[in-house]
């Protein structure tokens, strides 16, 4: 086990760069989880830690070595792909003594420490089957199998679960987490889904078209975004942004005046509100704003409306057994330690 | 096979669509009617191969497919005759090592244009294809010049080093090896394997069925390659089987029964070679299907 380290991770496709100079420690034991849209690097930056991609410009570091220019079995290292590649002309047994080919262990080690991951996986009966005789949530413990075989410094998952259907999915990011917790190795996941991000990692790095966006724990990411982005892109549904406007009276919401609160001090101009849809309620008396309900979508334990507002269409959370009808006119309203303030040019956090 | 596959699809696609349900009978003896005379078309040659290799040589010329007075003597002349034993050895070593060489150099070379990214690897490949486009004939007179000039004649390393390679089989094992995803290699490579060894264990099961079919393709067409042996050739010991056959008779009189005789017992290798190969081409699109 060991810890890993960027530092000013370059990469360049061409003429093209497609990371700009990243730094990140991950300590060791750490689960950490690169988040964000599909072209924002985060694959990229997965593969040129496995040595699969060569960098451009920049060191990777795990333990006390440099690996840039190291081949990816001398990188101790082990990866888990998105569409598995566990091999299917071997059996279940094969692919996973596959990662001990050039281990110098003994036949007898070998074997037993096949035996032991099968256990942990829970696959012991599964071992003479052809991957074709297997389902995919199995398929992807076989391939979680050959990697953790190695007991490798640092696991690499390139988007792993993307291939399961959902409930399969939520059982397989539990596996997982629960596998971290007990064998304990660094861990740097790869995702687009900011639900396993947020339920699985230690700390989330979020990153935007070849940029890190923000890098903490999952409750500092939600309840602490750095920027609108990430503002926007962690949490389901996505945080509400209306245009506001911070002068000296105060901060200015389509022509109504509000207290600036703890935001007095910042520089006066136009910002973006941000408020989460479950921190608004319903509010008839002191309404932040008001607007008629559009749409429910029932979740069952609560509802989510949409109301059209003058700032645009604003999602809110309802209980879930009296929602307010399409159609009615409502306020909203929500605290002001709620509330979240961006910069309108630059989406920068004014908090 | 493929031909009639292809007269099935295309009668079954215009009969169902231009017949209505009430003239399914109808449609349904068209189709057979033209998978009949498919069949017909492919089994005449080999059957009159099979009718006049059971003649007598006063019989040979009449088109009867049934012999008046069939005869087996003609098996009996010609596998008595030592040189058939011979031409058949030849023939054997000269299309297993022609196969082999083909199965591990057109897919290694195949492999490496496919999965490999280095300066002029299309050039390379384009290269390769156009070798596709030079017929045989005209590359007979360099082959001999070259055989000439290196002492290869009328040798086995002669008959058998213009098609060690193929451009055709480093085309199909290069487009096979399109269908063998990256992540594959790419985890041998995080597992530790070096590329030969990738290219071993982890591509080459995975193209079986495309191994079996150029595997097919290399021994047939070395099996019954006649211009280049003839050519190559001096002594008879060196025939291979379509040489030598071609050899019984003379000028004034060709002795079909007997060239019939060889060609018959001659397709029996080709058979093996066949049988045991579909079984890989039909697992590949089994497995295919699976999405294993």
């Amino acid at each position: 086990m060991a810890n890993l380290a960027l530092r000013n991770l370059v990469k360049t496709y061409g003429q093209t760069e497609v990371l700009h100079s990243i730094s990140l420690d991950v300590e060791d034991g750490e689960f950490v989880v690169f988040v964000g849209p599909s072209g924002c690097g985060k694959s990229t930056t997965l593969r040129l830690i496995a040595g699969l991609e060569e960098v451009s410009s920049g060191a990777i570091m795990i333990g006390d070595r440099e690996v840039n220019n190291l081949e990816p079995k001398e990188r101790d290292i082990a990866m888990v792909f998105q569409n598995y590649a566990i091999y299917p002309h071997m059996t279940v047994k094969k692919n996973i003594a596959f990662g001990l080919r050039s281990s110098k262990a003994s036949k007898v080690d070998k074997e037993a420490r096949i035996q032991e991951v099968a256990g942990i996986l829970d696959m012991v009966e599964l071992l003479d089957r052809k991957p074709s005789q297997l389902s995919g949530g199995q398929r992807q413990r076989v391939a979680i199998g050959r990697a953790m075989v190695r007991d490798p410094a640092v696991f690499l998952f390139d988007e792993p679960l993307s291939n399961l259907d959902a409930q399969l999915r939520t059982q397989m990011r539990l596996e997982i987490k629960k596998l971290h917790q007990r064998v304990g190795n660094t861990i740097v996941f790869v995702t687009h889904d900011q639900v396993e991000a947020m339920t699985m990692a230690d700390r989330i790095v979020v990153m935007k078209d070849g940029h890190i966006q923000q890098v903490g724990t999952p409750e500092e990411v939600y309840h602490s975004p750095a920027n609108s982005f990430v503002a926007r892109f962690i949490g389901a549904p996505s945080m509400n942004l209306l245009p506001a406007e911070l002068s000296a009276e105060g901060l200015t919401l389509a022509g109504k005046v509000l207290d600036a609160g703890r935001w007095a001090a910042s520089p006066v101009g136009k910002v973006l509100l941000g408020v989460r849809p479950n921190d608004l309620y319903i509010d008839e008396i002191r309404p932040l704003f008001e607007g008629r309900v559009s749409l429910r979508e029932p979740l069952g334990s609560e509802t989510l409306i949409y109301v059209e507002t003058e700032h645009g269409e604003v999602i809110a959370r309802a209980d879930g057994r009296m929602p307010p009808e399409v159609g009615a006119t409502i306020g909203l309203g929500a605290r002001t330690e709620d509330l979240h303030l961006f910069d309108a040019a630059s989406g920068v956090s004014l908090s | 096979m493929s031909s009639a596959e292809a007269v099935r699809a295309t009668s079954s696609a215009l009969l169902d669509k231009k017949f209505a349900p009430a003239n399914r009978n109808m449609a349904q003896t068209l189709r057979w009617l033209v998978l009949f005379a498919g069949g017909v078309l492919m089994v005449m040659p080999i059957a009159y191969m099979i009718s006049t290799s059971l003649k007598w040589p006063h019989e040979v010329y009449n088109v009867n497919l049934i012999p008046d007075e069939p005869t087996l003597d003609n098996y009996l002349f010609v596998l008595e005759d030592g040189r058939f034993y011979m031409w058949f050895i030849n023939s054997g070593i000269i299309a297993t090592l022609t196969t082999i060489s083909n199965l591990l150099f057109d897919s290694l070379v195949g492999y490496t244009l496919c999965k490999f990214r280095f300066p002029g690897r299309t050039l390379v490949f384009v290269a390769i294809l156009s070798t596709l486009m030079i017929p045989t004939e005209m590359l007979v007179i360099p082959w001999y010049l070259m055989s000439q000039s290196f002492g290869w004649l009328d040798s086995y390393w002669g008959i058998m080093f213009p098609g060690l390679m193929t451009g055709f089989g480093t085309f199909l094992m290069k487009q096979f090896f399109e269908s063998v995803p990256d992540d594959f290699i790419e985890a041998a490579r995080i597992d530790g394997l070096n590329e030969l060894q990738i290219w071993w264990t982890v591509a080459m099961p995975l193209v079986k069925p495309a191994l079996a079919a150029l595997a097919i393709f290399v021994f047939l067409g070395n099996w019954t390659a006649f211009l280049w042996p003839l050519i190559v050739t001096n002594s008879t010991e060196m025939y291979t089987i379509p040489v030598g056959l071609s050899g019984f008779g003379d000028e004034a009189d060709v002795a079909w029964e007997l060239i019939m005789t060889g060609a018959a017992i001659s397709t029996i290798p080709t058979l093996i070679v066949f049988l045991i190969f579909q079984r890989f081409i039909i697992r590949g699109v089994v497995m295919a299907g699976l999405k294993g």
